[in-house]
């Protein structure tokens, strides 16, 4: 496993920024996640990594060594994909020894049977083994194509979206799984999503992009409860930090222009007056919107109270995050 | 607007029976779900609503009037599909007219309802341009336009975001939601989304493998689930089952799993054999000294709470706990559920057994 460094990456498409100016350092062992929404550059950062594209400016540095000029085979790194792509005519234990069969590597075989059944341990399909690829449910070909990159011991795995085209039930439990993976194999990992849900809960740190530039880099808990921008605190919490015009409220900073409040910050019992509009029971927690001078807030509420439409409930900030008419926190 | 009841509805398409004996009752005006994992029956149901399929057996009453067998261009019932289906080749105007000019009605009539219509969907500046240039969020408002314009007693809706992404779906429900309330139209919303069914509905039905499995508000089904299916289907992470071998006596409070003794409320019935303890991941909380003790495995961080997951002797388990309090993977600590929430169920079964929490709840549905 390596430490994985960018300087200064810039990436352009004709005209179009792919990523601009993006520097950061991956640790040894670490769990990435790179999060934006979709044309943010996050699939662009990975494949200038893993040498699927080729850097317009700056340098990846792979445990001291410049790759930049390397092809990606040179590079050693494992990509997932968001679609799994596996030999349908294979059973899963020739899928999962094939990367091990490339002439580069030289595996012998007792090591590649001896990899292949630990890999197919971890991801709990070791009585799978002799199907064909096809005879597996969706879960089961992207734990495939996940084990086909867990089978190499590479400087970093590379993992694009690769829960994304499964059901509810089943990213949840995979969520998990690679969590125990990375930790049980203490490998490093760059992880690509637009899914905030994922990139809270695996991430040991995480990168926020906009418009092709890293924005904010930091554990999650940083990035939640610290954000330094109007455009990271919306990234990440569900249902999204209320941002309201400064004067709503007393007491803001000088330069403040807007001030933001999450669901889970907004203080009842006293304060100003905002009206019940909408209540929606979730089973742990009871959602509220409300109204304050016209603007919409959203709030949560202990699931044994009770709330009438229409009624006036008083309310004000906890915590509040002020930030500038650019867009920046005020600290 | 209109009353839906449903009483012994039944389909089959030859052998496979898609929808068994079901029952519900959808009142004036609500906001009504059916819920369920695919091929559980819930479109079939919906579309014997709507009359797209006649019902094997059963009956369907619309505001008293027995409609089962009628055509659906006589039931006066809007139908929403997943993919929102409009004529590319019109503009949104045309689009939202088509429906009344070809029932007939005259042309300054038509202008006055496309200009409330779309007055409350918000979409009146966009009213002369083609369909084919629109974002989805418009295109999906037209598709409600066209069900809205008609004035129809009822509103039948197949998982009308389904096809959206994720952060739009929020903003697109609350705008639906925010638009029945505003124009109180009876509403069946099929979804496989708990999270959605939750938010938006005033009633749900859940159903699995053609049967209706619980009927109910969504704090009701959430707290007092009648079956292990609708307990693990509703709730993200769902209800945690803790598996355990034993006897229960009727007017119980404790049961015994391994040997700890545990509180529940008050039982209502004697079981035994192969039982299950269910508790929410919201109700379990972790402290240093206690009898029933679990290691912890994993630890997601979710902003102002986190999920933990742990291994104890009845199986993995996860709980809801604040993130300021600390978890280390590894650690091994107590585990102190909340006595009054919990649900015993019946493995064989898979029923939940009747307590003095959902007694109330079980008797009627």
């Amino acid at each position: 496993m390596a430490e994985v460094t960018l300087k200064n990456l810039s990436k352009k498409f004709g005209t179009d920024i792919g990523v601009e100016d993006i520097s950061m350092t991956i640790p040894d062992g670490a769990f990435v996640v790179l999060l934006g929404p979709t044309g943010a550059g996050k699939t662009t950062t990975l494949r200038l990594i893993s040498g699927l594209e080729k850097a317009d400016r700056g340098e990846i540095w792979v445990d001291g060594r410049n790759v930049g000029n390397e092809t990606p085979a040179q590079r050693d790194m494992a990509m997932v994909f968001q679609q799994y792509s596996l030999y349908p005519h294979l059973t899963v234990r020739d899928n999962l020894a094939f990367p091990l069969k490339s002439p580069i590597l030289r595996t012998p075989s007792d090591a590649i049977e001896r990899k292949v059944s630990e890999v197919a341990e971890v991801l709990q399909i070791s009585h799978k083994l002799n199907n064909k690829a096809t005879a597996l449910s969706g879960g089961e070909m992207q734990r495939v194509s996940i084990g086909r990159a867990l089978v190499r011991d590479p400087a970093i795995y590379l993992m694009d979206e690769p829960l994304s085209s499964l059901d509810a039930k089943l990213r949840t439990d995979l969520r998990v799984e690679l969590k125990r993976i990375h930790a049980s194999l203490g490998a490093t990992l760059l992880y690509v999503t637009h899914d905030q849900i994922e990139a809270m809960t695996m991430a040991t740190h995480v990168g926020v992009l906009n418009e092709g530039r890293l924005v904010q880099f930091g554990t999650p808990r940083e990035i939640y409860e610290n954000p330094n921008s109007l455009y990271v605190a919306g990234r990440l919490g569900l249902p999204r930090i209320n941002i309201l015009p400064v004067d709503v409220f007393q007491n803001a900073p000088v330069r403040a222009t807007h001030i933001g409040m999450r669901p889970e910050h907004v203080h009842q019992g006293d304060g100003l007056e905002a009206e019940v509009k909408r209540v929606e029971h979730l089973g742990d927690l009871t959602r509220l919107h409300l109204t304050l001078n016209g603007h919409a807030i959203t709030t949560v509420a202990d699931p044994t109270m009770t709330y009438d439409l229409g009624t006036a409930i008083k309310i004000a900030p906890k915590n509040p995050l002020f930030f500038d008419g650019n867009g920046n926190r005020i600290r | 607007m209109a009353k839906i009841e449903i009483k012994n509805i039944r389909k089959d398409f030859g052998d496979f029976n898609a929808v068994k004996k079901s029952s519900f009752t959808i009142e004036d005006g609500e906001f009504f779900m059916l819920l369920g994992p695919s091929g559980c029956g819930k479109t079939t149901t919906l579309r014997m609503i709507a009359g797209l399929e006649l019902p094997t057996s059963g009956e369907i009453y619309l505001d008293g009037e027995e409609i089962s067998q009628q055509p659906p261009s006589k039931r006066d019932i809007a139908f929403v599909f997943q993919m929102f289906a409009l004529y590319p080749h019109l503009n949104v105007r045309k689009n939202l007219s088509y429906p009344l000019v070809s029932q007939g009605m005259p042309r300054s009539q038509v202008k006055a309802k496309i200009e409330e219509v779309s007055g409350i969907l918000g979409i009146k500046d966009i009213l002369n341009r083609p369909v084919g240039g629109l974002s989805g969020g418009d295109r999906q408002r037209v598709a409600l336009g066209r069900a809205i314009v008609r004035d129809p007693k009822a509103f039948m809706m197949d998982e009308p975001l389904g096809a959206l992404d994720a952060e739009f779906r929020e903003h697109m429900s609350e705008e639906l939601r925010a638009l029945h309330d505003r124009m109180n139209a009876t509403t069946v919303y099929v979804t496989h989304d708990q999270l959605e069914a939750m938010q938006m509905g005033d009633k749900i039905v859940v159903m699995n493998n053609a049967v209706v499995e619980q009927f109910g508000t969504p704090q009701q089904i959430y707290d007092t689930p009648a079956t292990m299916f609708v307990a693990d289907f509703i709730g993200s992470p769902s209800m945690n089952f803790l598996r355990f071998e034993g006897a229960l006596e009727n007017g119980a409070t404790r049961v015994d799993l391994n040997g700890q003794m545990l509180a529940v409320p008050k039982q209502l019935q004697g079981a035994s054999g192969k039982l299950v303890f269910g508790v929410r991941p919201e109700h379990v909380s972790l402290s240093e000294n206690g009898d029933y003790r679990g290691k912890v495995l994993t630890t997601e961080y979710l902003g102002t709470t986190q999920i933990i997951t742990l291994d104890t002797p009845n199986g993995e388990l996860k709980a809801r706990i604040d993130s300021a309090q600390t978890a280390t993977v590894g650690e091994n600590v107590a585990l102190n559920f909340e006595a009054p929430k919990i649900t015993l169920f019946d493995e064989t079964t898979g029923l939940a057994l009747r307590s003095s929490l959902n007694r109330e709840v079980l008797a009627h549905g």
